[in-house]
């Protein structure tokens, strides 16, 4: 095994595993593909990661880099068929999801891992009222009445902020405004207050300033709760907010690593370069923004070698032949700089020169 | 929803005096209805006179017609050849039908919507092609085929039932008359369900109710089914007004005094009383059930609402 781990957490060797010892979440070597017509999609290529109490892994990349997969890998939520998970391991408290029964990956859906999707208003029934479908938690997972599930409804309601709670929990989801309904759905994540949240673009579809409203809505419901958070997101600005350490995926793979601001300092992968010289600036107002030249890799035919190597401004023979592991990043010197990774095979020149 | 009902209710009547004139024209358009009266015998010109005259025959079409809609709005729907009151066969006939009706939704709904639901989880399976080309078959083949072989089968053969349904028509004797009824609007029902399970399936709302932890029965049964009975529901809803307006093939075949059978026996004998009068419910029972189709539309789905 060439690759290396994000954050090598202490062996979880003791099933208790209390909230402090090693990570809550270790993913390992996850591969995802799914069986289509046209052949092999192969979304998820071998991710490394994993998330501790309280903290927040932000995981970024363009459409179709395998994030959001990734997630719904972790939540289980794959479809299956036509999605597959030939190897890996996704560890939750030391335990290996994928070994365990239907019925116990359904226990923690949910109760100890939660997800928030992009867009509430479809990702909400329309045809049951909000009330009902945030009760829903309560009446399954812990066998409340109606009535007491619909008052702890009203309870997560405030305590997202949604103005006149007990007024509107018999309300549908399209009598809510886009950054209510988002708060819905976080809410619905809360509500049992689980130990992981993972938030797949929750902000995507919303306006700006909503945006920063859900976003500091979850980010002080994380410190509360002290859950581990995955965002996944496509928005830099988002992750320099909230965001503990960075995960930079393309096609399938993890590319790059780092605590998040050392990630906007000095990017060790030519991707993540290019991502971060295509945000606008203010001070290079009127000049052409940067854009990475290309399109994503189509999964049915991943590029040979390092994936990126068709767009990357610094590709050589090597990069088109052998697909370059993630190795640990150091400075110089050669001193440790903890927690980062790259998958170049010219990292070094990237970060340092 | 009170000013919408109002509002759908006084459109029925133009709707209503529109579709009764064209029955009525049509009717009394096809023939002499003294003529028929007497059979094969030509009658007296005199008597044939005097009848015309007693049954405002000599007036007017449009006469004629306000003349039986003042009548009908009294409540009184003419006679019959035969001397019984119009009503009287309403009367005999409707619960008949209504009974019938039930016992084919009933059948339409329960093995339509399980077929429906099991092919369309699994669509492109096995089951889900034996259910579609089983499907495929019942649509094709008429009702007066299935309705004669079962006859024939279960009746005659098997003798499990009695062939033919006695004048009472009690619910038990009309399960087979029933199934046949059911049959193709069943297959519609499946179909219907179908797509719109498998189309729903893959939708957000019903991943998140999956990630939410729920067991799959509930997703299913909550989440998915009651998204996916929404176009199922309008179907059945304008079935019942169509299978409310007798099932003259199948009433025929068992012989069932319903609805059909006695507009049959009304067309067959030129016996326009019996024939206007029953087409007029007809008329009422399918706007009404078309309305309350229009009304459970909002029920199931909240985010129509009608002004």
């Amino acid at each position: 095994m060439t690759s290396m781990e994000i954050k090598t957490g202490s062996a979880p060797s003791s099933r208790s595993g209390g909230d402090d010892s090693g990570a809550l979440l270790d993913v390992r070597d996850l591969h995802v593909e799914f069986h289509t017509r046209d052949g092999v999609v192969k979304a998820v290529n071998g991710v490394n990661y994993n998330v501790s109490s309280g903290e927040t892994l932000a995981v970024l990349g363009e459409s179709g880099s395998g994030k959001s997969v990734t997630a719904q890998a972790i939540m289980g939520i794959v479809d299956m068929p036509p999605g597959k998970i030939p190897q890996g391991e996704i560890l939750f408290r030391g335990q290996d999801m994928l070994k365990m029964s239907n019925e116990e990956r359904r226990k923690i859906r949910g109760s100890k891992i939660a997800m928030i999707f992009q867009d509430a208003l479809s990702s909400l029934n329309p045809v049951l009222s909000v009330g009902y479908q945030l009760g829903e938690m309560f009446r399954v997972h812990e066998g409340m009445s109606r009535k007491q599930a619909k008052a702890k409804a009203v309870e997560l309601m405030e305590r997202v902020k949604i103005p006149a709670a007990k007024d509107r929990v018999n309300d549908f989801p399209h009598q809510f405004s886009g950054g209510m309904r988002q708060r819905i759905m976080i809410a619905m994540a809360l509500a049992l207050e689980p130990d992981l949240i993972i938030a797949d673009e929750p902000t995507t579809a919303l306006d700006v300033t909503v945006q920063a409203q859900v976003m500091d809505l979850l980010a002080e419901l994380q410190q509360e709760y002290n859950m581990g958070l995955i965002l996944i997101t496509h928005d830099l600005g988002v992750v320099a907010d909230v965001a503990d350490k960075i995960a930079v995926m393309y096609a399938g793979r993890i590319v790059e690593t780092a605590p998040v601001h050392e990630l906007y300092k000095r990017p060790a992968h030519p991707y993540t370069r290019g991502l971060l010289d295509s945000i606008p600036r203010l001070d290079q107002k009127g000049q052409e923004l940067y854009a990475i030249k290309g399109l994503p890799p189509n999964l049915l035919h991943v590029p040979s070698g390092c994936p990126f190597n068709p767009r990357c401004p610094k590709a050589q023979d090597i990069c088109r032949t052998e697909v370059p592991p993630l190795v640990p990043v150091t400075e110089q010197d050669g001193t440790d700089l903890p927690g980062r990774g790259s998958a170049c095979h010219f990292w070094e020149e990237t970060i340092h020169g | 929803m009170g000013r919408y009902v109002i509002r759908r209710l006084l459109q029925m009547i133009p709707v209503f005096i529109g579709s009764t004139f064209l029955i009525f024209f049509m009717v009394y358009a096809l023939g002499d209805p003294v003529a028929a009266l007497f059979g094969d015998k030509a009658p007296d010109p005199a008597t044939a006179a005097r009848i015309r005259h007693d049954l405002y025959l000599d007036q007017p079409l449009w006469k004629q017609y306000l003349h039986y809609m003042g009548q009908i709005f009294q409540g009184d729907f003419g006679t019959a050849f035969n001397g019984q009151k119009v009503t009287e066969l309403l009367a005999a006939a409707y619960p008949v039908t209504l009974r019938l009706t039930l016992v084919a939704i009933v059948i339409e709904l329960i093995v339509g919507v399980t077929l429906g639901v099991v092919s369309g989880l699994r669509r492109g399976r096995a089951v889900d092609s034996s259910v579609l080309i089983l499907t495929l078959i019942v649509i094709s083949v008429p009702t007066f085929v299935t309705g004669y072989v079962l006859q024939f089968l279960f009746g005659v053969k098997w003798d499990v039932i009695r062939p033919t349904v006695s004048p009472d028509a009690p619910f038990g004797e009309l399960i087979l008359p029933g199934i046949v009824l059911a049959l193709v609007s069943l297959a519609y029902v499946t179909r219907l369900t179908r797509t719109s399970i498998a189309e729903n399936v893959r939708a957000d709302y019903v991943r998140t109710a999956v990630a939410k932890g729920l067991p799959r029965r509930r997703v299913i049964t909550r989440h998915l089914l009651r998204n996916s009975l929404i176009p199922v529901i309008t179907f059945i809803g304008t079935d019942i007004g169509s299978l409310m307006g007798g099932a003259i093939v199948t009433e025929k075949i068992f012989n069932i005094h319903g609805v059909g059978y006695q507009i049959y026996q009304g067309i067959l004998r030129n016996n326009a009383p019996t024939v206007v009068g029953f087409v007029t419910i007809l008329v009422i029972v399918f706007l009404l059930a078309n309305l309350l189709v229009d009304l459970l539309y909002a029920v199931l789905d909240p985010r129509i609402r009608y002004a």
